[in-house]
């Protein structure tokens, strides 16, 4: 029994660990009060740059990284419609989900089928002694690196939000831009540093996918994920303390349907979990959302204009 | 000299329209250039596409077909939008819908005279493009649970549902192993214009829709409380409009509308269920960019629908001559959405040039 909850906390934490990236990103997005619905968008284009890099320069870091900037420029096109031109933020969103869900299909056409050499593999660290621990071992210091750098973010995240002065401005923009912007802040500076954020970080969730989850390039690979991270950051309740739940809970489901499969029920109804889930989730969180009061970012999917005070 | 932007209410007719077509012309210009960095000709692209949809009596016939899908998806999205409830979903509903014209044609226990089996088809369709549409409609109204990810989780859902049915319990009997159900009886096929694919019942229910959903609009006391709580929800608030009527008849329409999209795919084209891709390539979602194209006009939408059926049946035959994967057209989508939003700031605002300098 042990082994099992062991084995599957195990594997819930990697299958996580995309959620997790992007849903960081995506909290410090809404918190400066701009919602992108292109998570998914940039995280499969974020798993096609990944995965192409590495298999091309064999360093799995070469292509995290390239995953990282594609994630970003990508989000800055959504910055620009939605801050700039004040378009409407749900359908901006949408847009660059769909180009960016079509634009990996083109890019990797060529890599459908072809296995990522062992070399350009992010894989596990050993660490000598305590990877060795009984229990302890697997379960918290066999990752990849990746892990580790996506936990390290979740305590890095919540400090700079609730302790610098950054984060004071990003949230302050969040809430009251106008009030911000009397202040001094630069709303829109703000708003597209943070925009930007996100889609490095959704970009890095998808090259965790293809790079290190399943090392290979699979179209439309990210399933739904980046409309997962969307649920998530409302279940957070836009604290990248409780992603960090969340993300692993997800894992867990996403485990659980391979475990449940053999039992000869048909993958396709399992399939259906993690979206029942995702529902089942947002109606719980949308539930606290109200009773704590503590609700959305108030300025969430408002544009800003100076002239419109 | 000086460029501010003022906002303004209402912009011009041509300036509509103008907008329109100058960000549709730059999301072409700009795939062009992409299609070029990657090495394809975009001429030759955009040709291919042109003469594959508009350029022969076959490729305009086509177009239509695939019209049918976008116009019907499109008018009940273009109704859920100016309520500003945004059903990402139409997809899911209208997958729900061809599972329930399947039902009905295949494993109804009641046996139903042929002149009633194409009617109740289209009512089962649309009712359970309603129920699918509904789910989130009451989370959204009652717990305030944000439509855009239950609508979208519920296209993912209804995917697997279908998917399990085709590889699982419903997979026809003769039908070599592929993912289909059985084929239809006679009595449960729409007749179709002798030589193509158009199943003009549906296309007709279709138009008469269409203007049914402009006056439902324009012209009656429901359309006006539509559009009231999307233009202003606090407004609409204390006027006494209760939102909870205004989502669920806004996801009535537009779910129901979206399940008979549906029931003309399965009983109009393919005559059983399919796998999923097979039934509808996406239509739910390239009806958003239709409607938003017609700027939630629902007469217009009978004019974007047909350019998208067009860049549809043109990216087929750009897709086979020039073997690219299946979502490259979703790329069209996305641009030219994005290009839309952007553009409709010149609706929204006017740009004042100023000579010298002021504050």
């Amino acid at each position: 029994m042990l082994e099992f909850l062991v084995e599957a906390l195990r594997a819930a934490i990697p299958a996580g660990t995309p959620l997790l990236f992007g849903t960081l990103g995506e909290i410090y997005v809404e918190r400066s009060g701009i919602l992108n619905l292109g998570v998914e968008g940039m995280m499969i284009m974020g798993a096609v740059t990944g995965f192409s890099v590495a298999l091309t320069t064999g360093n799995p870091w070469l292509g995290v990284l390239a995953a990282a900037i594609v994630g970003g420029l990508l989000s800055l096109i959504h910055a620009f419609v939605s801050i700039t031109l004040r378009g409407n933020q749900v359908v901006s969103g949408l847009a660059l989900t769909m180009f960016g869900v079509g634009l990996s299909g083109l890019l990797g056409r060529r890599f459908i089928g072809t296995p990522l050499p062992a070399q350009a593999k992010l894989v596990g660290i050993r660490i000598p002694v305590l990877s060795d621990l009984p229990i302890l071992g697997p379960l918290f210091f066999q990752f990849d690196p990746l892990v580790y750098i996506s936990i390290l973010l979740v305590p890095i995240m919540w400090f700079i939000l609730y302790k610098t002065k950054l984060g004071i401005s990003i949230r302050s923009v969040g809430e009251d831009p106008a009030t911000a912007d009397a202040m001094g802040v630069n709303v829109f500076g703000i708003r597209y540093l943070c925009t930007f954020i996100g889609g490095v970080l959704a970009g890095v969730g998808g090259a965790y996918l293809s790079i290190v989850y399943t090392p290979s390039w699979i179209e439309g690979m990210t399933a739904g994920a980046g409309w997962i991270v969307i649920a998530l950051t409302i279940f957070a309740l836009w604290s990248p303390l409780r992603a960090i739940l969340g993300a692993y809970l997800f894992g867990g489901v996403k485990v659980l349907q391979y475990r449940l499969q053999p039992l000869g029920i048909s993958p396709n109804l399992l399939n259906t979990l993690p979206f029942i889930l995702t529902i089942l989730v947002l109606m719980a969180a949308t539930r606290e959302v109200m009773r704590r009061r503590i609700g959305a970012p108030s300025a969430l999917g408002l544009p800003y204009s100076r002239e419109e005070k | 000299m000086q460029i501010r932007l003022e906002r303004r209410l209402l912009a011009p007719g041509w300036v509509r329209i103008l907008t329109s077509a100058i960000s549709l012309l730059l999301a072409l210009l700009s795939i062009a250039v992409a299609f070029y960095i990657f090495g394809l000709d975009p001429l030759f692209a955009y040709k291919k596409i042109f003469i594959g949809s508009f350029g022969s009596l076959y490729g305009l016939s086509e177009s239509l077909v695939k019209a049918i899908p976008l116009l019907l998806c499109g008018v009940g999205l273009a109704i859920a939008f100016k309520a500003q409830f945004w059903n990402i979903g139409a997809e899911g509903q209208l997958l729900m819908g061809a599972l329930a014209a399947t039902w009905v044609a295949l494993f109804c226990p009641i046996e139903l005279p042929s002149w009633a089996m194409l009617p109740v088809m289209f009512i089962a369709g649309f009712l359970a493009g309603a129920i699918w549409a509904l789910i989130p409609a009451l989370l959204r109204a009652k717990l305030r649970v944000n439509e855009v990810i239950t609508t979208l989780m519920l296209v993912y859902v209804a995917t697997e549902i279908v998917n399990y049915l085709v590889y699982g319990p419903w997979k026809g009997a003769r039908e070599w192993g592929f993912p289909y159900s059985d084929r239809f009886p006679d009595s449960a096929i729409i007749p179709v214009i002798s030589g193509t694919r158009i199943h003009y019942p549906t296309l007709i229910l279709g138009l008469v829709v269409a203007v049914l959903a402009y006056f439902l609009l324009m012209r009656t006391k429901w359309g006006y409380e539509i559009r009231v709580t999307g233009d202003n929800p606090r407004a609409a608030e204390y006027a006494g409009i209760p939102y909870l009527r205004i989502a669920l008849l806004v996801m009535l329409i537009s779910g129901g509308l979206a399940g008979v999209a549906g029931v003309g795919e399965v009983a109009g084209i393919h005559g059983r269920l399919r796998y999923p891709q097979g039934i509808s390539p996406g239509y739910g979602f390239t009806a958003i960019i239709v409607a938003w194209l017609a700027q939630l006009n629902p007469l217009v939408v009978i004019l974007t629908s047909f350019l998208f059926g067009g860049l549809l049946v043109g990216g087929d035959a750009l897709q086979v001559s020039m073997n690219l994967p299946v979502p490259t057209i979703q790329m069209f989508n996305g641009a030219i959405l994005l290009f839309l939003v952007g553009g409709e700031i010149l609706l929204r605002y006017r740009i004042v040039i100023r000579k010298g300098s002021q504050t």
